[in-house]
């Protein structure tokens, strides 16, 4: 017993969701982090990756390569620009109300069944991932790392950890680039950076619209993963994970938005498997906890940290006060 | 990840060079990550024809596979049926004799305790697959009324109208999408004034705002129809603007008075305000379940026509009743002393403060007047649609529309830009489907910050 919520901690701390989550974070983080972008709507940037490849291959039959460019760039650029346009000129709180809102009604319109043969309504799309699969050097009946993964699971960890890695340097040179010190200035004060001859819109657009492919990126690989794309894997909630991950990890750093992604996942893997595991041994009655009501249990406990961190430790856990907090404006 | 994606029993294209270099150059980089057993990519000689799949509850953020559940795949001419049992990682897999028409059906009586698939009617799929190939059968895990099949549209549908199918709607199509659209603007705007005053007096965008709709709707719901006590709904509907208004005071003692003297800036206020819109939606949905919940009292009621369009009574006198309470808004606003108080600082702050105004007891007032009218405007939505978990967070976003093109920080603004949105996606269902009706908040949304961003009756200065 004591084993299996271990196992499943560890794999919650290195495992599919703390990668995508990771990716999504990292994306955030650009956002708000570095230019101090309200991103409210990183789960549809996740959805427009994961739609982006699985219409592509599966809808228009096109080959998984072009998916995979479609579903980086061309998806979530174009939706970075019809967010971006009406509201990175006004105040933050507007993008935060027009992304929110977007990504709902993008999972409303994913699941409406007149689109069923564009978007396959509320049961996805799937069978676009065999190429991804094909290349797998692993035996998908065989298990890898201490038992803890299937060969195609430990085919996407090795994949998903590899593009982490390289988002994570990208963020870092971009970030250490004149461009990211204009993208911070903008963060701090943007009436300065402004009448310092640097156009802000168009820098907030550029942030939002990388922040959003990294996000994009994170949501294919989900869809990858668990080889399907389904409106109700990108519910709103989903983007409040990602805001967890920045903040516990500490925004406007590099290596946070990964800490707090896997932070996250490994408390949430480990509050799962020991509810589970009460409410099967009946340690956890009936009346108090079923087995449905521990997934809810999550989403109060991601309330509850969004409530404590913003409130009380704003900077995160490696967070630096000076460079980035919740409370800078 | 990848669970379901059993063997490589794919027609194999050929192996070219360049993919024969990055298979060896992947393999490479794979033993380096870590030293791991590499086992040489398995091709089977000759592809097998199966059906597999994961059982997986997606209804969740994160995927929880399903152990023990039995699925059988028969042939359509009876000739073959194997049944197949999901692994701990909810994957099955079953080989095929070769190509045809299969039916693959799961036993829901073998779903983990608490699961129930999304749509009970879809035990079955029938399918066509060509010899060599894998078809993924998904058998959706949900709850069943949290996820209807056709027609989930945000909350704003006619769910209560369901109920009462006995009568057609009025004859001319128009008209009756006009009055139902004013009447959601009306209980929109009803729920918005709270937010659009929040906004005005304190800057925060709250995200929790519509939880209160919610924690009104379920209040009434509760006293009338979930526990057995008859309360009638007006009572019932009375207690719970009482008890929105009281914890809305409550919040603003124990959370954002304490903020605002922390000095706490508004996007932290804002982030907990999201902390706690999850937080409360999921304490509901915990009590409540995800079903669609309905009053007991005034269910379904007979329409009554009137030439181009026709309404049940119930939403005649919701129509009336939120004209009333608006109206009676307005007049306080207008007339009392506190009423031009709680204008005032939401005009300027500062120059209330200064000219004697204590803000922060007007602050408080509006916290609980905004919080009362967002949960009798639950109350009157879940009336004539129907009681969930999820309505206040959907109307939340009809409530930004409205109070953005309004202008936000507003009150008659917030008034008039809900009933704009009300209408206009009511009436926007005539070109497109009415599922996908709330794209017209969106684009109303879209369009007003690109043209007027202070909104209809907002200032200049507040958008900067």
């Amino acid at each position: 017993m004591l084993a299996g919520i271990l196992t499943d901690t560890i794999r919650g701390l290195i495992g599919d969701q703390a990668i995508y989550f990771a990716l999504a974070a990292i994306g955030l983080n650009i956002h708000f982090g570095y230019t101090g972008l309200l991103n409210f709507g990183q789960a549809v940037f996740m959805a427009a990756g994961a739609y982006g490849l699985s219409m592509t291959v599966v809808t228009f039959g096109g080959s998984f390569w072009v998916g995979l460019f479609v579903g980086a760039f061309v998806f979530p650029v174009i939706l970075a620009l019809v967010l971006g346009i009406p509201t990175l000129r006004l105040r933050a709180d507007y993008l935060a109300m027009v992304t929110i809102a977007t990504a709902e009604i993008f999972r409303l319109i994913a699941r409406t069944p007149g689109l069923d043969k564009w978007t396959g309504s509320s049961d996805g799309l799937s069978g676009f991932a065999r190429d991804f699969y094909d290349l797998s050097p692993f035996e998908p009946r065989q298990r890898y790392l201490f038992n803890l993964f299937q060969g195609n699971q430990m085919w996407v960890f090795v994949v998903g950890w590899i593009t982490v890695g390289l988002m994570l340097l990208l963020t870092y040179l971009l970030i250490n680039s004149p461009w990211g010190r204009v993208l911070k200035a903008i963060r701090e004060d943007e009436d300065a950076a402004r009448s310092l001859g640097k156009n802000a819109f168009t820098y907030k657009m550029q942030a939002l619209i990388l922040g959003g492919v990294i996000g994009a990126i994170g949501g294919m690989i989900r869809a990858i993963g668990t080889q399907s794309a389904q409106p109700d894997n990108f519910i709103t909630d989903v983007t409040f994970f990602a805001w967890v991950a920045v903040i516990l990890g500490g925004a406007g750093t590099i290596f946070g938005p990964v800490i707090g992604s896997m932070m996250l996942w490994c408390v949430l893997a480990f509050a799962d498997t020991a509810m589970r595991q009460g409410v099967s041994s009946g340690a956890l009655p009936d009346w108090l906890l079923t087995g449905t009501q521990v997934g809810q249990v999550r989403f109060m406990l991601v309330g509850s940290l969004l409530i404590f961190l913003a409130w009380r430790r704003p900077q995160g856990i490696f967070g630096n006060k000076e460079e980035m907090a919740l409370d800078d404006r | 990840m990848g669970r379901d994606h059993v063997g490589k029993n794919y027609e194999q294209a050929p192996e070219t060079v360049v993919s024969r270099a990055v298979r060896i150059a992947l393999a490479l980089l794979v033993a380096v990550f870590g030293g791991l057993a590499v086992a040489a990519p398995a091709v089977s000689a000759q592809s097998e024809t199966t059906a597999g799949g994961t059982m997986r509850d997606r209804s969740g953020a994160e995927d929880e596979p399903l152990e023990g559940v039995k699925i059988t795949v028969e042939s359509a001419d009876g000739t073959f049926s194997e049944t197949a049992v999901t692994g701990a990682d909810g994957s099955w897999q079953i080989v095929l004799p070769g190509g045809g028409d299969y039916v693959g059906t799961i036993d829901p009586s073998t779903l983990p305790a608490g699961k129930t698939l999304r749509n009970p009617d879809n035990a079955s799929l029938s399918f066509r697959l060509n010899e060599g190939r894998n078809r993924n059968l998904l058998f959706p895990i949900g709850d069943p009324v949290d996820a209807p099949a056709a027609g989930d549209d945000g909350g704003t549908d006619d769910g209560g109208d369901a109920l009462a199918v006995d009568v057609a709607p009025g004859d001319n199509k128009f008209i009756q999408l006009l009055v139902d659209g004013l009447k959601l603007g009306l209980i929109i705007g009803m729920c918005a004034i709270g937010l659009s005053l929040v906004f005005g007096t304190t800057g925060l965008v709250n995200f929790a705002h519509g939880e209160m709709v919610t924690i009104g709707a379920v209040t009434a719901y509760l006293f009338n129809g979930w526990l057995d006590w008859r309360i009638s709904l007006f009572l019932a509907g009375a207690i719970a603007m009482v008890f929105t208004g009281f914890l809305g005071g409550v919040f603003d003692k124990l959370v954002w008075a304490r903020l605002r003297k922390k000095g706490a800036s508004l996007i932290s206020m804002l982030v907990v305000s999201i902390g706690f819109s999850i937080f409360l939606r999921y304490v509901v949905l915990y009590r409540l379940g995800g079903r669609a919940n309905f009053y007991s009292d005034y269910r379904i009621q007979r329409r009554i026509d009137f030439g181009p369009f026709s309404l049940p009574p119930k939403d005649i006198f919701i129509m009336g009743f939120s004209l009333f309470v608006l109206v009676m808004v307005g007049v306080l606003l207008q007339r009392t002393r506190i009423g031009k108080a709680m204008r005032a600082v939401a005009d300027n702050r500062d120059l209330a403060e200064s000219s004697g105004i204590d803000v922060q007891k007007v602050i408080r007032i509006v916290w609980v007047a905004g919080s009362g009218l967002a949960g009798l405007g639950g109350v009157l939505f879940g009336l004539t649609e129907s009681i969930g978990w999820e309505m206040g967070f959907r109307l939340l976003l009809l409530m930004f529309a409205g109070t953005t093109l309004g202008g936000l920080g507003t009150a008659y603004g917030a008034l008039l830009g809900c009933l704009v949105v009300g209408v206009f996606i009511q009436l926007s269902t005539l070109i497109i489907p009415p599922d996908t009706k709330n794209i017209g908040a969106l684009l109303t949304l879209a369009v007003i910050l690109l043209v007027r961003p202070q909104g209809l009756l907002g200032k200049k200065e507040r958008i900067g």
